[in-house]
């Protein structure tokens, strides 16, 4: 499965939002996007974008504050 | 019965004398059969339109997926707010409607002119912030250093500032519209604010509004 990855650190919201909004529509249907972040309303965003946009939240992991999302372009 | 029997000999007799190629009775069904279906296509039809158009006025009526924003105030962290949730709506796959009114006019302001107006105009504009670059904080603005320290604060954290912000609002696409009669108060001209923007009045918003999900006064 092709992924693509895309760095939001020391980014604050709403960017990383934006980003992966803006990221997604590049991506083809199948395709991942690896997000990593270090904002901490990341993984609710995350959430509610995921939910809002019907796509899929493959993984979520948070070691340290460096928040990691894999979001799967299912739309 | 007893009565009917004569009756259906005779019928059976004259059937009997009646010659009908195959052709021409393949016609008459084809005939008939005709006859049936269309008139029981009418019927369909009829209701299929009865249909349509309650669908048509259901999905008039029903929101669209749609954010709509009247942007009254005109500082720093007010308008912050504004363009946060701007910008986070349009990325949530939603179209956006702002509307700018009074104080808000600011955040469209690209510069400030006072050739052509009138003294209270001039007043007005000389007292006004000269664009969003310049507004106050709605508190703790101490005289003008709460913005300075406001803004140190906001690019310490790296945090997009507010023209930054603004700019990600047309690139967005986001559909902006200043309010004429507040521009007519105000004594804002077209020449002073963004280009690429709307104008419009209060029923501008209001038929946004009322197909939005959506809708806040900031």
């Amino acid at each position: 499965m092709t992924n693509v990855d895309l760095d939001c650190k020391g980014l604050n919201c709403p960017m990383p939002i934006v980003k992966i909004s803006r990221a997604m529509k590049e991506l083809q249907t199948g395709t991942t996007l690896t997000v990593t972040a270090s904002d901490p309303s990341f993984k609710a965003d995350v959430e509610a974008w995921v939910r809002k946009m019907n796509q899929k939240l493959t993984s979520f992991s948070d070691i340290d504050g460096i928040q990691t999302a894999v979001i799967e372009k299912v739309n | 019965m007893v009565s009917k029997q004569p009756l259906l000999k005779k019928l059976t007799d004259m059937s009997d004398n009646i010659t009908i190629s195959q052709s021409e009775l393949i016609a008459l069904v084809n005939q008939l059969v005709d006859q049936k279906v269309n008139a029981r296509l009418a019927d369909i039809e009829a209701s299929l339109k009865s249909i349509q158009g309650t669908v048509g006025t259901l999905s008039e009526n029903c929101p669209e997926d749609r954010a709509t924003l009247v942007v009254f105030s005109g500082e720093m962290d007010t308008l912050f707010a504004a363009f946060t949730i701007a910008v986070g709506a349009a990325s949530m796959g939603m179209e956006v409607s702002m509307f700018f009114t009074f104080w808000g006019l600011t955040a469209l302001r690209k510069d400030k002119t006072y050739s052509g107006k009138t003294v209270g105009e001039k007043m007005v504009a000389m007292m006004l912030p000269n664009g969003p670059h310049a507004v106050p904080t709605s508190r703790m603005n101490m005289a003008g250093m709460g913005p300075l320290f406001f803004k140190y604060l906001m690019a310490q954290r790296n945090i997009e500032s507010l023209p930054n912000m603004i700019a990600l609002t047309q690139e967005l696409g986001i559909k902006m519209v200043a309010c004429e009669m507040s521009m007519g108060v105000m004594g804002v001209t077209r020449a002073e604010l963004l280009d690429d923007i709307d104008y419009g009045g209060v029923a501008t918003y209001l038929g946004d509004a009322a197909k939005s999900k959506i809708t806040l006064f900031v």
